[in-house]
């Protein structure tokens, strides 16, 4: 059981990256990597977010969509339902933590529509159809691993789009297009970790 | 027929209870602002530059606000906005010190030559540990603009690699003063009075071999001004901002030309 988590967090983190090998959240991915604190703050909101939607989430589809036979409405619900976590929990953090939402706070609306945390969401879903030992724990460790994958993929590119800025760059490339070939680039790199997951815990 | 009532309810319902939650929690976790915070973001420049030394426009409006912060510390809003802050904050006015930046350095580059050509990154911090830059006058401006690149609004330009202020667009929010490595740049009041541009400490000889327009300390200026305001500090003109009337008299009797009266506009 616990091996199985293991392997599942890890391969959210590493070889499942919902930025470099799924190309979700690409926005945020190249909005706020210019500076690390920024990226850190972002993807530790998104984290937040992710584990706290999978938790409302999975329970709703399938206690309450799937008996009704209404699984078509999984992307409907699921946004009203991810959009109004965000709103509440900036209310909350508003209220009883303001020093957390001073720091956090900017990033939260932003999280409202990401397409990573309707992403994890969903296909967590997905996989537990495929696979039905893939229960709610896994789905809440697979989501918690998407989040902490997200924050390396935003660690390692702030880091790589910093010494970009000191790069001399030809005109044509200068600004989002380099920044596109760098992305492409990290996102190859993590295509080695291919297989890694099942090798370490075999 | 029945699918569509089903999934409409459930939908609704889920819709309806997300909608409920969301507003009775705006009403319970409400948090009270202070209206004076408001007021006075609205006053604001909104620039964010810092100037007052609060994190941003919204950090100073809450130091004002609680009563933390000085009223005439915004630069950027200048004498307006400081009176309207006060109106609202219900002190008294405090006349804000117009201010603005200067860049203590005339040596254009027909005036002054380089030492050796500098190829590496195109900023003066980096070109400083170099030998102390590529231009002869180890004082002087390097021209590479780092304070151009940190002004927000667009007051500083370098003409004939020497960078130069606008006094109308320059808001003194200080960022070039951090920015120079050669700490060329100061605060000066707005009002009619002669500035030594040059920063050269180095001895007359060594001054004039390496930038025409440095000042030689020939202490012209000094016997010519009627309020005894200049005086030769370390091999360079001093002009004492208070005693300073601004008459004119110093520049013309400049040979070199490196001070000069502040255009006032």
């Amino acid at each position: 059981m616990f091996k199985a988590l293991a392997a599942c967090f890890l391969a959210s983190i590493l070889t499942e990256n919902y930025i470099l090998n799924r190309f979700l959240g690409i926005c945020p991915f190249l909005g706020v990597s210019k500076k690390l604190n920024t990226a850190m703050g972002m993807s530790s909101a998104v984290t937040f977010v992710m584990v706290l939607a999978t938790a409302v989430t999975w329970p709703i589809y399938t206690y309450l969509l799937l008996p009704n036979k209404l699984e078509y409405l999984q992307t409907v619900v699921f946004i009203l339902i991810i959009a109004t976590l965000v709103q509440l929990v900036e209310t909350i953090l508003k209220k009883y933590i303001p020093s957390l939402y001073n720091s956090l706070g900017i990033y939260l609306p932003l999280i409202t529509t990401n397409c990573a945390v309707l992403g994890v969401t969903m296909l967590v879903i997905e996989k537990g159809s495929i696979d039905p030992s893939f229960g709610y724990i896994n789905s809440l460790v697979n989501a918690f691993g998407a989040g902490i994958g997200f924050l390396v993929a935003m660690a390692i590119f702030a880091g790589v789009r910093q010494r970009l800025e000191k790069c001399n760059i030809p005109k044509t490339l200068q600004g989002l297009p380099i920044t596109l070939i760098a992305a492409s680039l990290v996102a190859v790199s993590f295509l080695g970790f291919q297989g890694l997951i099942d090798g370490l815990l075999a | 027929m029945n699918e569509i009532v089903i999934s409409v309810i459930i939908v609704g319902i889920i819709g309806l209870t997300c909608g409920i939650i969301l507003s009775i929690s705006s009403i319970v976790m409400s948090v009270k602002k202070d209206e004076k915070i408001e007021k006075i973001l609205e006053i604001l420049p909104g620039a964010n530059c810092g100037a007052c030394g609060f994190s941003g426009c919204e950090g100073y409006a809450k130091a004002l606000a609680e009563g933390k912060a000085k009223v005439g510390l915004c630069s950027p809003g200048g004498q307006k906005v400081s009176n309207e802050i006060s109106k609202i904050l219900g002190v008294k006015e405090e006349s804000s010190e117009c201010r603005v930046a200067f860049i203590h350095c005339c040596g254009t580059s027909d005036k002054t030559s380089k030492k050796y050509d500098y190829h590496g990154i195109s900023s003066c911090s980096a070109a400083n540990m170099l030998s102390a830059g590529p231009s002869k006058c180890q004082y002087g401006c390097i021209g590479f603009g780092d304070c151009l690149n940190v002004c927000e609004f667009g007051a500083i330009s370098i003409c004939d690699g020497v960078a130069k202020v606008d006094q109308n667009k320059c808001v003194a929010c200080g960022k070039c003063i951090d920015a120079c490595p050669k700490k060329l740049i100061s605060f000066i009041k707005v009002k009619p009075q002669a500035i030594v541009s040059c920063s050269n400490h180095d001895a007359a000889a060594n001054t004039f071999k390496n930038c025409k327009a440095g000042c030689v300390a020939c202490k012209r200026c000094v016997k010519e001004c009627p309020q005894d305001a200049i005086s030769i500090k370390n091999s360079l003109a001093y002009v004492d901002k208070d005693k300073c009337i601004g008459c004119g008299k110093c520049v013309k009797v400049c040979k070199i030309g490196c001070i000069k009266l502040l255009n006032i506009k």
